[in-house]
C-alpha cells in the first residue's frame, strides 16, 4: 500500500501563523490519534489529508506521489474519511448509505452487484447496525448514524482510514467496540488516523499521537512520548491528574 | 439490482402509452384506442389519419416532451442543491424565459423569434443566478437557492410591468404563454430527442449523482469530481428547462412535484428516479393537456392551470401521508 505522508505541510486556517510544518508518515499498522482543543485545526487537517482542501504550503503524498497527481477515484480507493457532520439531503436506507462506499470501486456503467451488497452488509454487522439495514438513516439516533458512517468507510475499504471523532455520540460500549474494530483494521495492515477528544481513549488505543496547539504549533511521535502531563496541560489549558492503569497513563481533570 | 429498477419503469412506460392513446383519442371527434393503434399501424380512414397523425399526435408528443423535460430538470436541480424546493421555476429560469418571450411578443415578433427569445432569456437567467451565487467563490446550495428566488422575484416584477404597459390586443396571447400552453408547440422531435439523450446519460452518471446527493465533501471523498459534475448538472438542467419553456411557455409545478411524488414511492436512486421522472412528467402533462382541451370544449384552458390544480392537492396529500 501507499502510506499517507505529509511534507512540510502547513494547513490553511485563515488568520493563523504558519506554526510548525507537519512531516510525518502514517505507516501500515499504525493507529494515530490527533489531540487538540476546539479550533486547533483537527478537522481542517483531516480534510487536507484527504485532499478536500488545499494546504497553505507543503504537500500531502500518497506513496511517492503528491495527492494532487492522483486521480480522485484512485485516491478514494486508498483513502477514506468519516466526516464529523453529515448532511442527509434526501432520505436513504442504512443499506443504501453503506453501499455508497462501493462507489470508488465500480465503473460508471456498473451496477452494485450481490458481492458489493455482501460487503456492505458485513460492514453493517461489524458495527452492530445490521438489523437496521432497511431503516431510513434520518430516523436513527446519533450514535447509530455514526456507526452507519463508519460502516460506510469499511465498505469503501481504503488502505488508510481517516476518522473525525469516530466515538462522537457513541455509548461507552460502542466507543470501545469501534476502537477495537479500528485496532483490528490496523493489525490487518491498514493505517488509522483519527481526531479524538477523549485523552484516555487515545492513550489506550493509539500508538502514535499528534498534538495540535491553537497557535499552529504541533508535535507528534509515539504515544508514550507524547502523553506527558505538562504538554497535555498546556494543550488543553487545563490542570490534569495522571494515574497509571494497565501500563498506560490515564488523565482526569483537576478540580479547581 | 437492475431488476428492481426495471419494473417501475415498465409500469410507468405503460401508463405513458395509455395516457397518450387516451389523449390522441379524445377531442371533438373521439377515436377509440383500437382505432388509434390501427392508424399508427397505417390503417384507418383518411379523416382519422389526418386527425391523429397531423393534429393530435404532435400536440400529445409535445406535451409529453415538455412534461418529461421539466420533471427531469427539477430532479437534477434538487440533487444539485440538495434541497427539495429547487426547481427551474423557483430558480428563476422560467422567469427569464418569460421575459424573453414577452419582449418578443411586445415587439410584434411571432413564432420562431418568440421561442428563440425565450431560450435566450432562460440562459441569461441561468448565467445571472450562477454568476451572482458564485460571486466571491463560496457557492453554497442555500446561497444559490436564495439568489434564484430573488432573481425569480425580479423577473416577476418585470413581467407585471410589461403586462401593464402592453397594448390590449396583445394581452391574451401573452397571458396564455405565461400560463403555459402546448397548442403553439412546433415539432416535438428535437425535445423528445434531448429527453431521450439525457435519460441515456443518466445511466453512467446516476451513481455519481447518488453520491453527490450526500453532499459535495462526501462525494469528493468517494472519488467524484464534484465541480465538473455540478456544472454539468446545472447546464443540463438549464438546457432542459429552456427547451421545455420554449416549447410550451411557462408551466409550473411539474418540476417540483413529479420528482417528489416519485421519491416518496420509489426511493432516491437517481438511476431510477430520472428516467421515471421523464415518463411520469410526460404522462402527467399529456393527461393535463387532454383535460385542458375537453373541460370547457370547444374553448381550451392553459395546461399550466390544470397541472397546478391537479398537482397541488395530490402533492399535499402525499406529503401529509408520508410522515
Amino acid at each position: 500500500m501507499n502510506p499517507l505522508q505529509t511534507r512540510q505541510l502547513v494547513i490553511d486556517i485563515p488568520g493563523r501563523p504558519d506554526g510548525q510544518p507537519l512531516n510525518f508518515t502514517i505507516e501500515p499498522g499504525q493507529i494515530w490519534g490527533v489531540l487538540g482543543p476546539n479550533g486547533a485545526g483537527k478537522t481542517t487537517l483531516l480534510h487536507t489529508l484527504a485532499g478536500l482542501r488545499a494546504p497553505r504550503s507543503g504537500e500531502v503524498c500518497l506513496g511517492e506521489r503528491s495527492l494532487t497527481d492522483w486521480k480522485r477515484r484512485q485516491v478514494s480507493q486508498q483513502l477514506g474519511l468519516v466526516f464529523q457532520d453529515r448532511q442527509d439531503g434526501f432520505p436513504a436506507t442504512v443499506l443504501e448509505t453503506a453501499l455508497i462506499g462501493r462507489h470508488p470501486w465500480l465503473s460508471p456503467w456498473q451496477m452494485e452487484s450481490g458481492e458489493d451488497e455482501r460487503i456492505a452488509r458485513q460492514a453493517l454487522e461489524k458495527l452492530d447496525v445490521g438489523h437496521l439495514s432497511d431503516r431510513l438513516v434520518n430516523t436513527l439516533s446519533g450514535g447509530e448514524r455514526q456507526r452507519v458512517a463508519i460502516a460506510t468507510l469499511l465498505t469503501q475499504a481504503p488502505d488508510t482510514l481517516l476518522l473525525d471523532e469516530p466515538t462522537n455520540h457513541l455509548d461507552l460500549h460502542h466507543q470501545v467496540s469501534v476502537l477495537e474494530l479500528l485496532t483490528a483494521q490496523a493489525s490487518g495492515g491498514h493505517s488509522v488516523f483519527m481526531c479524538l477528544h477523549d485523552l484516555n481513549l487515545a492513550s489506550r488505543w493509539c500508538d502514535h499521537l499528534l498534538l495540535m496547539f491553537p497557535d499552529g504549533e504541533a508535535c507528534w511521535g509515539p504515544a508514550k512520548k507524547m502523553l506527558v502531563p505538562s504538554a497535555l496541560e498546556r494543550l488543553y489549558d487545563q490542570a490534569l491528574l495522571s494515574v497509571e492503569v494497565d501500563g498506560v497513563p490515564l488523565f482526569v481533570p483537576r478540580k479547581t | 439490482m437492475s431488476r428492481p429498477l426495471l419494473k417501475p419503469l415498465l409500469v410507468l412506460a405503460f401508463a405513458c402509452l395509455a395516457a397518450m392513446v387516451l389523449s390522441v383519442g379524445t377531442g371533438s371527434v373521439s377515436v377509440s384506442p383500437g382505432q388509434v393503434l390501427a392508424v399508427l399501424l397505417g390503417e384507418g380512414s383518411n379523416l382519422q389519419q389526418t386527425l391523429v397523425l397531423e393534429l393530435r399526435l404532435p400536440r400529445t408528443l409535445s406535451a409529453f416532451a415538455t412534461g418529461g423535460l421539466l420533471a427531469v430538470a427539477g430532479a437534477l436541480m434538487q440533487v444539485l442543491l440538495r434541497n427539495p424546493l429547487a426547481d427551474p421555476y423557483v430558480l428563476g429560469l422560467s422567469g427569464g424565459a418569460a421575459v424573453g418571450a414577452l419582449l418578443a411578443m411586445l415587439a410584434g415578433l411571432g413564432g420562431l423569434l418568440v421561442s428563440g427569445s425565450a431560450f435566450a432569456g432562460a440562459l441569461l437567467s441561468t448565467l445571472m443566478v450562477f454568476g451572482l451565487a458564485h460571486g466571491t467563490g463560496s457557492w453554497t446550495p442555500s446561497r444559490l437557492l436564495l439568489t434564484g428566488v430573488v432573481v425569480a422575484a425580479g423577473w416577476g416584477a418585470v413581467i407585471t410591468l410589461m403586462l401593464a404597459v402592453s397594448p390590449a390586443q396583445r394581452l391574451p396571447g401573452m397571458l396564455y404563454w405565461l400560463m403555459g400552453d402546448v397548442s403553439y408547440a412546433r415539432s416535438p422531435w428535437p425535445a423528445l430527442g434531448l429527453l431521450f439523450l439525457v435519460c441515456l446519460l443518466v445511466v453512467p452518471l446516476g451513481r455519481s449523482l447518488n453520491v453527490l446527493a450526500r453532499g459535495p465533501m462526501q462525494a469528493a471523498a468517494l472519488g467524484v469530481s464534484v465541480r465538473p459534475l455540478e456544472w454539468m448538472i446545472y447546464i443540463l438542467a438549464s438546457l432542459l428547462t429552456a427547451t421545455a419553456v420554449t416549447m410550451a411557455g411557462s408551466i409550473g409545478f411539474v418540476g417540483l412535484v413529479v420528482p417528489h411524488m416519485l421519491r416518496l414511492v420509489l426511493g432516491n436512486d437517481q438511476r431510477l428516479i430520472l428516467p421515471a421522472c421523464a415518463l411520469a412528467g410526460g404522462a402527467l402533462l399529456v393527461l393535463a393537456d387532454t383535460l385542458a382541451r375537453v373541460v370547457i370544449a370547444p374553448e381550451q384552458l392553459p395546461v399550466g392551470v390544470i397541472t397546478a390544480l391537479l398537482g397541488v392537492p395530490t402533492f399535499l396529500y402525499l406529503l401529509y401521508r408520508s410522515r
